[in-house]
């Protein structure tokens, strides 16, 4: 059975992550929407993947958190990924899936994936 | 909302909009009394009386981005539905306390989910509040506070991705055990 004592056995694994990270470098941010609107149109799997595979891949220079609602109710789950110079690129309608292609696509590749994007056009209409 | 644990990660949020420092969440399942309660419990800045009458109402909202607000009426009806019943004790200045109870057996009451889900992300995002939560069935209980987290990990943030991970395995294990067997969506 898992207790909170094994977690100083994992605290010295957390510790060398953290010292493989560069302390010059800035890190890239994702947040997800969580309000309501996002929670009820699936933000919370969103979000847990994120976590999954920055775990999984050792992002050690990216940050995952979340926000309230980001005001545009119909294109939720949305999130947002700020670069380290902090341009921001906000994505609609997120899944699971599209949480993976984003962290392989953007995150690690630093290609953005312009079909989850949002559009000038929903972003007028929401 | 698809589960239980997706309405309290909501009314979380709201604790914490509402200045908490800590969030205490709490799910106990009676098998004999075929009653589960779920609550929310925070020291954040609590609601005036004023406010309390007019919570429930789909259209009332502190937010200025938007004219609705549907955490709390879709927690509400979510008990209701089920037989159960919804209640919010609150004070400006002692915080809010959320509470809705379900027939467990009821045909409409919504599966639990994942808790452990609900509160890891929640730490996840805030690192800086403390989180404690208390599972219960009518035999025994788990109790899990952040403080003691922080206690075992020492300069580690509690929202690092091993620590998440790991405290969620754990309450996913301590809900299996005390709910497996009470809740018919959970297999121990």
């Amino acid at each position: 059975m898992k207790s909170l004592a094994e977690l100083a056995a994992l605290r010295q694994k957390s510790l060398d992550k953290l010292n493989m990270r560069n302390e010059d470098s800035e890190r890239q941010r994702i947040v997800v929407g969580m309000a309501t609107c996002g929670i009820a149109a699936g933000a919370r799997p969103v979000m847990n993947t994120f976590v999954e595979e920055v775990n999984k891949r050792n992002l050690t220079d990216v940050a995952v958190s979340m926000t309230g609602c980001m005001g545009m109710c119909v294109l939720e789950p949305m999130v947002d990924v700020y670069d380290t110079k902090g341009n921001k690129t906000t994505y609609v309608h997120m899944n699971p899936e599209k949480a993976k292609r984003v962290i392989a696509e953007h995150i690690v590749n630093g290609q953005p994936v312009t079909e989850f994007m949002i559009t000038a056009e929903e972003a007028n209409n929401a | 909302m698809t589960d239980l644990s997706l309405h309290l990660m909501d009314i979380m949020q709201n604790s914490l909009t509402a200045g908490a420092s800590c969030v205490e969440v709490g799910v106990k399942a009676q098998k004999s009394t075929d009653l589960l309660t779920l609550y929310v419990r925070d020291n954040g800045s609590g609601m005036t009386e004023e406010t309390l009458k007019r919570v429930s109402d789909p259209f009332y909202t502190t937010r200025t981005t938007r004219k609705a607000g549907l955490g709390i009426p879709l927690f509400k009806a979510s008990a209701e539905m089920a037989g159960g019943d919804f209640r919010i004790e609150s004070a400006p200045g002692k915080g809010t306390t959320v509470t809705a109870t379900y027939e467990i057996s009821n045909i409409d009451r919504k599966p639990l989910g994942s808790v452990a889900d609900t509160v890891t992300m929640c730490i996840m995002g805030h690192p800086g509040i403390e989180f404690h939560l208390i599972l219960e069935n009518e035999e025994s209980s788990f109790v899990f506070r952040t403080e003691e987290v922080r206690e075992q990990i020492g300069d580690v943030p509690v929202n690092d991705p091993v620590i998440i991970g790991y405290l969620k395995e754990m309450i996913e294990e301590q809900s299996r055990i005390l709910f497996g067997g009470i809740l018919n969506e959970i297999i121990s």
